[in-house]
């Protein structure tokens, strides 16, 4: 009774918090400028599916890809047990749904339980290739301090986890066996779990049935703990791309990579120099700022990518500019979009809802020039992103920021801006000289 | 070249004729002397398949690329209504580009400010014109040779052009080399987003020296290229490893005017 009590005050508590915190997230990325992606719902649906929910884009490189489709689908299927854990848990039964499942239940749990040792096989391998193997993109200046921590943590929480899940169910192997279990006696030895049924014997076969029941209990309310744990530590934490990564895979830019946004603002302005019956789009009352200075500036889909990072470098690591030893790093201006969009919303927290200046921006205390000019344009970033993420939009709204509004660019993009201007070409030749090469042997 | 005649769209209204095809020749195609040579191929292409075609000359300025990659949507802006004002005018409805980046932005760009035609890259139209039997190609002086293609992101990520080039290439009875990072997964050549025109920032390494270096490992007679820029860039990169007395880089419209003599 006392435990069903604690345990559900326990799920209460855990699931207002997330929700707290998930509220505070969707009100920091709708800070960002409004934009609308209702069409092609069939596309974006399917998108989704392949590359959110089918990882298509992570087999591009076949080992961490299945490595983390272990991971991944032991993560989905464990969601089926959960049901059974919350059950159990405010009810204070034990394994309530065996008896009525029957053959499905052995089948389910031991099918979770050997994506669990898949999973565990992934995790240990995720820490060497971070910590001992040092694959050049996990190692990176840029993720010194929290982002290594936050993605050890992570990786050692998940085996935790799966330990727990291990103490639980082979102590119950060995209780069940002996016919001590809480668990309804079928009378059929074994409850069936294909890892458990091996392993419990192996490291609990020799205790009392009190520390039986002691470990099985650590496992079971370690399983739970870790998992609301996990649940609240994802606000702030890079593992957030395990729920963003759907939706943001869904708002995919559907368009030719190609093809950058056109700034209505400036079509205003441009257009009635050519088309004097041209109607505005936007309104000339509420100008707003030439391209991005700071996140507000964004767009909702920005920030959205910037929560749904989880800062695996591969863009950085197919970045021409990176991998020629300049600043750029797309995933850095992720990073520090996300950063500075907690800045921001930690500000408007402690300002009772409004933001109030702290004289910083993204362009400037966490983007510097030299990053922004870096860039090729390329589209690598892009292409690389498992869920889809646009470094390179924010890039180019930087530079529309810095060109427009500051007329701070390098100098030689300034000629050759002139140039266009002047001659309708980037060097310095006549517009009337264009055709001359047909003359000329 | 002095027998192929080159009409611009005034001249041709003049003689109350319509093109087929509009050449959009680009600034690196009108006025960089290596870019010409392209130009040049592509034009002796469009008159051997006896396609009605025209430029704009005079009238044709820069499509606005680099200034909205650098950032300057105004400039841009203003460039893409001057172009599309004069295109409009001429009632164009198919373009056939020497550039992969005057492709992606008159295709991609232009619509939203009035300006809708059907726009095809060089490589593109080529071998529309090999499937329809219109031009026939043999390997020529490259029968035998290894080649490598270096995709233009501006064509190949930015609009999903990999295959056109390819089939080209592989019409000419060559081997056709791949890099490890190519098509998807292509390195620029590090002209794009308007570093052609600037340099580099600080850095360890030119982009363009680690591209050729990928495509040298691979010992190939020549580079193909798609694009004036990565042309340059590629050039420059074989010269900094002293390899341009065995390797050449060539446009594809220049391999396939070469190869059938034109």
């Amino acid at each position: 009774m006392i435990s069903s009590i604690i345990f559900a005050l326990l799920l209460i508590g855990a699931s207002g918090y997330f929700a707290i915190n998930v509220k505070k997230i969707r009100r920091n990325i709708l800070l960002g400028r409004d934009v609308s992606f209702a069409d092609n719902k069939g596309d974006r649906l399917k998108t989704m599916i392949l590359v959110a929910f089918g990882q298509q884009k992570m087999f591009s490189r076949p080992i961490p890809a299945i490595l983390h489709f272990f991971l991944y689908s032991a993560f989905i299927i464990t969601q089926i047990e959960l049901i059974e854990i919350v059950v159990d848990g405010i009810s204070g039964s034990h394994r309530i749904f065996r008896e009525s499942l029957g053959g499905l239940y052995t089948f389910a749990v031991s099918f979770i339980e050997i994506l669990s040792v898949l999973a565990f096989i992934g995790t240990i391998a995720f820490l060497a290739r971070r910590n001992l193997l040092k694959v050049p993109r996990l190692v990176m200046n840029e993720l010194n301090g929290w982002p290594k921590l936050d993605a050890n943590f992570i990786l050692l929480g998940e085996i935790t986890l799966i330990c727990f899940i291990f103490m639980m169910n082979g102590a119950d192997e060995v209780l069940y066996s002996r016919g001590l279990s809480h668990a309804t006696n079928l009378n059929d030895g074994s409850l069936g779990l294909t890892v458990s049924k091996h392993i419990g014997p192996l490291l609990f076969g020799g205790m009392s049935e009190g520390a039986l029941h002691t470990v099985e209990r650590i496992g079971w309310w370690g399983h739970i703990l870790m998992v609301l744990g996990f649940l609240n530590y994802l606000p702030f934490s890079k593992h957030l791309h395990i729920v963003l990564g759907f939706p943001n895979t869904y708002y995919s830019n559907l368009k030719p990579k190609g093809e950058f946004t056109t700034l209505d603002a400036v079509t205003d302005v441009v257009a009635p120099n050519f088309d004097p019956a041209y109607v505005a789009k936007t309104d000339p009352n509420n100008p707003v700022r030439f391209g991005v200075k700071d996140v507000q500036d964004l767009n909702w889909k920005n920030l959205m990518d910037a929560y749904s990072c989880t800062e695996c470098g591969r863009c950085t690591s197919a970045c021409p500019q990176n991998i020629t030893g300049k600043a750029l790093s797309p995933r850095k201006i992720m990073m520090d979009t996300r950063d500075r969009l907690e800045e921001v919303g930690k500000n408007i927290d402690k300002n009772k809802g409004t933001f109030v200046d702290d004289g910083k921006s993204l362009l400037g205390d966490y983007i510097k020039h030299e990053e922004i000019w870096a860039c090729n344009t390329c589209n690598a970033c892009v292409e690389e992103c498992p869920v889809n993420i646009d470094p390179l939009a924010i890039i180019v709204e930087i530079r529309r920021y810095l060109v427009m509004e500051e007329s701070n660019t390098r100098p030689e993009l300034n000629s050759m801006f002139t140039n266009i201007e002047n001659n309708g070409a980037p060097w310095q030749f006549s517009q009337a000289d264009r055709a001359n090469w047909i003359n000329e042997s | 070249m002095e027998t192929i005649k080159v009409p611009t769209m005034a001249e041709m209204v003049a003689a109350g004729e319509t093109p087929e095809i509009l050449f959009w020749v680009g600034c690196s195609g009108s006025f960089d002397d290596r870019a010409k040579k392209i130009t040049k191929a592509i034009v002796r292409i469009l008159d051997h398949v006896k396609i009605k075609f025209a430029i704009l000359g005079s009238e044709e300025g820069c499509t606005g690329d680099p200034a909205k990659r650098g950032g300057n949507e105004f400039l841009f802006q203003m460039q893409a209504m001057q172009n599309i004002t004069v295109m409009n005018g001429y009632s164009v409805k198919k373009i056939v580009t020497g550039c992969p980046h005057c492709f992606n932005t008159i295709k991609n760009e232009y619509p939203a400010l009035g300006g809708n035609y059907e726009v095809v890259h060089h490589t593109q139209l080529v071998q529309e014109l090999i499937n329809q039997g219109k031009l026939k190609v043999q390997g020529g002086e490259f029968k035998g040779k290894k080649i490598v293609f270096h995709d233009p992101c501006y064509l190949g990520r930015a609009n999903n052009v990999y295959e056109a080039p390819r089939e080209i290439i592989e019409k000419l009875d060559v081997e056709l080399a791949e890099m490890k990072r190519s098509k998807a997964k292509g390195l620029c050549c590090g002209a794009g987003g308007a570093q052609m025109f600037k340099e580099a920032e600080k850095g360890t390494k030119e982009v363009n020296v680690e591209r050729a270096e990928e495509a040298l490992a691979l010992n190939p007679d020549v580079i193909a290229v798609g694009c004036p820029f990565c042309n340059t860039m590629m050039t420059d990169g074989v010269k900094h490893f002293n390899k341009e007395d065995k390797t050449k880089v060539l446009d594809i419209a220049e391999l396939i005017a070469t190869a059938n003599d034109l």
